[in-house]
């Protein structure tokens, strides 16, 4: 399924990385490194840092220990324009339409030709000629038009935080074949998700997280120990 | 990608949003229309009167008018976590800050236009000195106010009650241009004194606080 050569470098390398919210430590010293041109999913209970993790990766916050190279460089800015992030919220505005959210959005890249944006529109399966505002949308056709604004600069590496929240099974389905046909393009991915098996065609490896930790890397899905680890409290 | 494209592009697009929803324009105009309105009935001055206090009421009534637009400016962005996304792209924070502060005098400005004749016709003011003075003060003193206000607003974004948080922090600091945009007005009004002082004042107030706000908007944008 992974397009990566074994030989290539890693895209992210994770050292030791720590980030304490006060006297709290949503991750605990993780170290890894991840492969370019693969689907990684990410999976844990509610409060394992996996968003923690994926916002520090994505440069939106910074760590309290170790340290964390993406694509080469220390510095997440100097490789913003390789990198792609959905947020667990839309990162849209409600007050304009699709094509104008991406229009602004392909701007803040360099990209100036509406095609690009009506590219990205199609292939999450929207009409670019929508007329109707964001904030009139379903809100599977947010996370739709949300996965459009962050693959429409074409990145190398895309981070996608629980990217199927609220969106309906027909919907998650065609956006886990687009994340799949994404992938085939030799880009690197990393699904946060708790829906497991949505991924379990298309991952390559599936990350589990617990308690600030990354506890076990594999490409056997465990769709049914997901499951069964969110009918548990959060922690 | 230049720090001008993308200031015009985010301007443009907060201008489209706001004639959308006039959520700013319509709030600063009420706020503003209920303070000349109450001031008028409160003190009835005569026109000689007028013309000594009506530099402080206007730029009360101004300050406390922008706030409200101030207020909204970040909201926009808080909302679905926009600034997330443009936290993640390549874009400079400048061409944010500069949108924002921009769209803002703006905002300031046409309501200045709009209530001007509303304080001459309520407090009878006629100008002594010359008018176009009154321009620059007018232009000079709502810049200081809204470069500041943009900056502090970024500031007090992740704070619990920011609503609270812009004015306490955004007064203290605006006192000299207040001090300079209501005796700069008194003295065209009046015709009394050489505004020229305070003019440039708030000229040098503004160079100062504008690099300052450059300077440190990436730091606010990116603190968590």
């Amino acid at each position: 399924m992974s397009r990566s050569d074994p030989h290539s470098p890693p895209v992210i390398v994770l050292e030791n990385l720590v980030k304490f919210f006060g006297r709290f430590a949503a991750l605990r010293g993780i170290s890894a490194s991840f492969a370019p041109g693969r689907l990684y999913v990410v999976l844990g209970d509610n409060g394992a840092g996996k968003s923690t993790l994926l916002r520090v990766v994505a440069g939106l916050m910074e760590p309290s220990q170790g340290s964390c190279t993406l694509l080469g460089a220390k510095k997440v800015r100097e490789v913003a324009h390789r990198v792609g992030y959905m947020g667990h919220a839309p990162l849209l505005y409600d007050e304009l339409s699709g094509m104008e959210n991406l229009r602004y959005f392909a701007g803040l890249y360099g990209i100036h030709d509406d095609e690009v944006s009506r590219t990205a529109m199609r292939m999450v399966g929207l009409d670019p000629d929508l007329a109707r505002r964001v904030g009139q949308y379903s809100q599977g056709m947010r996370q739709r038009l949300s996965l459009a604004r962050a693959i429409l600069h074409g990145p190398e590496l895309l981070l996608l935080d629980e990217p199927f929240s609220n969106v309906d099974a027909h919907s998650a389905r065609d956006m886990a074949a687009v994340l799949g046909r994404v992938r085939d393009q030799n880009k690197t991915i990393f699904v946060v998700t708790h829906q497991a098996a949505l991924m379990e065609g298309v991952a390559d490896e599936f990350v589990h997280m617990a308690a600030g930790l990354i506890v076990s890397r594999d490409e056997v899905s465990r769709a049914a120990d997901a499951a069964t680890s969110e009918a548990r409290p959060a922690r | 990608m230049s720090t001008l494209t993308l200031t015009r592009a985010t301007l443009l697009k907060d201008l489209r949003m706001e004639w959308r929803s006039k959520d700013a324009i319509n709030s600063m105009l009420f706020f503003a229309l209920l303070v000349v309105v109450i001031f008028s009935f409160a003190f009835n001055p005569t026109a000689e009167e007028s013309r000594h206090i009506a530099g402080g009421l206007i730029w009360v009534a101004f300050l406390f008018a922008a706030v409200v637009a101030l207020n909204q400016t970040w909201a926009r962005e808080l909302r679905n976590q926009v600034l997330d996304a443009y936290r993640v792209s390549p874009a400079p924070p400048n061409a944010l800050f500069l949108a924002k502060a921009i769209g803002n005098f703006l905002f300031v400005v046409v309501l200045e236009c709009l209530m001007t004749p509303l304080f001459v016709v309520f407090y009878e003011l006629r100008s002594v000195g010359p008018v176009w003075q009154l321009i620059v003060v007018a232009l000079l003193g709502t810049w200081a106010l809204v470069v500041n206000g943009t900056f502090f607003a970024a500031l007090s974004i992740r704070t619990r009650s920011r609503e609270i948080m812009l004015p306490l922090i955004l007064f203290p600091i605006s006192i000299p241009a207040l001090l300079g945009m209501v005796d700069a007005t008194t003295s065209i009004l009046t015709g009394e004194a050489s505004p020229v002082f305070w003019i440039k004042l708030l000229a040098v107030y503004d160079i100062v606080f504008t690099a300052i706000c450059l300077m440190l908007f990436e730091t606010v944008l990116n603190a968590e």
